[in-house]
């Protein structure tokens, strides 16, 4: 149906009221306490009294406080570090375990081991692996990598930056490589006629067939990022210090640590409004939203 | 189209109401509920189950959960409908914010009544369970002090044969085991908590009790207290001489692996509370009776104002009763607390876990030197300073954290510890 563009109203559309189990799920989990926080971030709450008025106190605190800037930095260093490593991993792997042969069938079930585990389960064996005085290193005893890696303010970012990749890789692989499979074979028979060779068929058909893919997985990816929580919270509870203390993170911290959920209630706004601006600036600078398919002939 | 939509959209909220509503109005129906940790449950269980079967008009229904989620827990539950009759606490801080919320009643003038029950608890560890002078919680868990432990394997091959008496003998010994090839001091950096007991017991040797009361009392620049940055000093000196093993930043407490590095002779000296005591089994069955285990109270601080005897650590984990509760629920708890815990099984029931009970005249009961050595301790001891963590406010503790990974980490200096921490007096 069209209805929007003038077209015909399909009467065998299903009924309006088919969405209701979705929109009580939505009103519920997601608009109601939405509307609570932004309520509670006007108010100062410990959790044990009553919330009481205190104005704009709480957001002129949290945007006056130099450390929510610091959680705002590190949340966008993670974020385009992500994206920066895994969408290039995700594409390579994807499209390599797209082929058909059995042995890449094999490769595959291996890479997606990592989706199901759960994050906190892959937190509590990195950071076993990566003790210094038990881990790998001192194991096989490579003193390389026996260091103090989420104990050091210099490292503790990027190797949590890792670990996350190490997750969320097979994910975003297993998008591109059903991606890839869509890709109808004649493109490269008939590029092959042309005498593409691989690497040419790669960034003339794969790469430009796969734009929808690379949307879908980098807007997951860059809004997922904003919300890590899990698995920074068991490797390193934002420390040592500041050093990982992204605002997701922060926003727990603040909230169900010091008991501040006024404050904690302005951070989780911050980060609705953060997430929401993103994820409709890639819709619309993409041209997502017009969903244009890439296949010849459809 | 659209009054369908509205339609839909109307009874979605209304469902979602509905949903609400039904949640908030099951509340607690005469039955008396105790929540607890699973640490205590051992101790806890049996004298519940004893009163049940006792009091089958009056059953106590108890649940346990890990430390950290009750911490979580009990923190939203405690001032909701279905708050539980029995509130278990750290006393400190977070009972005071329960007084202050009027969340927990005031046992005073029912105590008085119940002398022979008071008289068997250690003075210094009930008065952790007092705000203002008047009774809101009553031990219910063993006593743990922090302590020095020493591997005799590892200082005998650098020499030493003494426990280290002052801080500078520490710091002698440190260079001793430094050029033996040992790691000196083994620390749970990675569970942050451990370093709070390294400040916590310098500041109380240098500056008695009063820096710390001062805190507490919310004196503004109570944190720039010369005895503060004193042990802040100390304390970033002994990391600069390499008195911490390698990668204590990385070593989590919670798991042991602080306890496994001193017990497997990687390093000579743990500060660790008497807790860690019954993990030592796990990782070394024999090394207690294979007399490798020494313990000693924290070395004194030449020209301190504390008394050397002074500890530090868990006086106890307390029960409150909830404001919450009918004076039926509430009386009937009071008296499972007052008749069944610190009865002899209860007693027993620790002693045979190794711990020692805050209980008097217990001593002759303990078993095995180091639950005699430690009750020796405790009963010499002129103070027993609580944790810092749980006598702090929860803002000011979350701070406290912060501050001190950054300082034993070397990112900020005694002087930056002390300014942002007095940001949090009055929070």
């Amino acid at each position: 149906m069209q209805t929007r563009n003038g077209g015909v109203v399909d009467a065998s559309a299903p009924s309006s009221w088919f969405v209701v189990p979705a929109l009580v799920m939505f009103l519920g989990f997601a608009i109601i306490p939405l509307v609570i926080a932004l309520g509670l971030s006007f108010t100062s709450w410990d959790g044990l009294t009553a919330p009481v008025f205190d104005g704009i106190g709480n957001w002129v605190r949290k945007l006056g406080d130099p450390l929510t800037y610091h959680a705002l930095w590190l949340t966008l260093q993670v974020i385009v570090l992500s994206w920066v490593i895994q969408t290039p991993m995700s594409i390579l792997v994807g499209v390599f375990v797209s082929g058909k042969q059995r042995y890449r069938a094999v490769l595959a079930a291996l890479y997606f081991l990592p989706l199901i585990l759960s994050s906190a389960a892959i937190a509590i064996a990195f950071k076993a692996l990566l003790d210094p005085n038990y881990g790998v290193g001192h194991a096989f005893n490579v003193a390389a990598l026996a260091r103090d890696w989420l104990g050091n303010p210099a490292t503790a970012l990027y190797v949590v930056i890792f670990v996350i990749a190490w997750q969320f890789i097979p994910f975003h692989s297993l998008l591109y490589q059903a991606g890839a499979r869509q890709i109808p074979g004649s493109l490269y028979e008939a590029s092959e006629i042309d005498g593409a060779g691989r690497v040419r068929q790669f960034f003339s058909i794969t790469l430009p067939q796969l734009r929808n893919t690379i949307i879908t997985s980098s807007t997951l990816m860059i809004v997922g990022s904003l919300t890590y929580f899990d698995i920074v919270y068991v490797l390193t509870q934002g420390g040592p210090g500041y050093a990982t203390r992204i605002l997701p993170l922060d926003m727990y911290l603040t909230g169900f640590s010091a008991s501040d959920l006024g404050g904690a209630s302005v951070l989780a706004v911050l980060l609705v409004v953060i997430g929401l601006v993103i994820a409709l600036a890639l819709t619309r600078f993409s041209g997502f939203n017009r969903m244009t398919s890439e296949s010849e002939g459809a | 189209m659209r009054r369908t939509a509205a339609a839909v959209l109307a009874a979605a909220v209304t469902v979602v109401l509905a949903a609400c509503s039904a949640g908030g109005a099951a509340s607690n129906s005469g039955g008396i509920s105790a929540w607890s940790t699973t640490a205590d449950k051992p101790n806890i269980q049996p004298s519940i189950a004893d009163w049940n079967e006792q009091h089958p008009d009056q059953k106590i229904t108890d649940n346990y959960f890990g430390t950290n989620d009750f911490k979580d827990k009990i923190r939203t539950a405690v001032n909701s409908p279905q708050a539980p009759t029995l509130v278990y606490n750290w006393g400190g801080g977070t009972l005071k914010s329960y007084v202050e919320a009027g969340l927990v009643k005031d046992l005073s003038s029912d105590l008085a009544d119940e002398q022979d029950f008071t008289d068997k608890i250690v003075p210094s560890i009930a008065d952790t369970g007092k705000v203002d002078g008047k009774t809101y919680a009553i031990p219910a868990s063993s006593t743990a002090p922090v302590v020095l432990y020493m591997n005799k394997d590892v200082l005998a091959e650098a020499g030493i044969d003494e426990a280290p008496a002052t801080w500078d003998e520490l710091l002698a010994d440190v260079k001793k085991l430094k050029k033996a090839g040992q790691a000196p001091i083994s620390l749970g950096g990675q569970s942050k908590w451990p370093y709070l007991m390294w400040i916590e017991y310098l500041v109380d040797r240098i500056g008695g009790p009063q820096p710390f009361q001062d805190i507490l009392d919310e004196k503004p620049g109570a944190w720039s207290d010369p005895a503060v940055i004193k042990a802040t000093t100390m304390i970033q000196q002994l990391i600069e001489a390499g008195g911490f093993a390698d990668g204590y930043a990385s070593v989590s407490a919670d798991t042991n692996a602080d306890l496994a590095l001193m017990v497997t002779g990687r390093a000579g000296f743990l500060l660790q509370g008497t807790w860690a005591y019954s993990g030592i089994a796990d990782i070394d069955p024999d090394f207690v009776d294979d007399g490798k285990l020494e313990i000693a109270p924290f070395p004194a601080v030449e020209g301190g104002k504390g008394d050397p005897q002074s500890i530090a650590g868990n006086p106890s984990v307390y029960w409150s009763i909830s404001s919450k509760a009918s004076d039926e629920q509430a009386k009937a708890a009071l008296d499972y607390v007052t008749t069944n815990v610190w009865d002899d099984s209860y007693v027993d029931t620790m002693i045979d876990q190794g711990q020692i009970p805050p209980v008097q005249g217990v001593a002759p009961k303990l078993k095995g030197d180091f639950a005699k050595q430690v009750e020796q301790m405790i009963s010499d001891a002129p103070s027993f300073q609580q944790s810092w963590d749980l006598a702090l406010s929860p803002a000011a503790s979350t701070e406290f954290w912060t501050q001190l990974d950054l300082l034993f980490n070397g990112s900020s200096t005694p002087k930056q510890f002390s300014d942002a921490m007095n940001k949090t007096i009055g929070k």
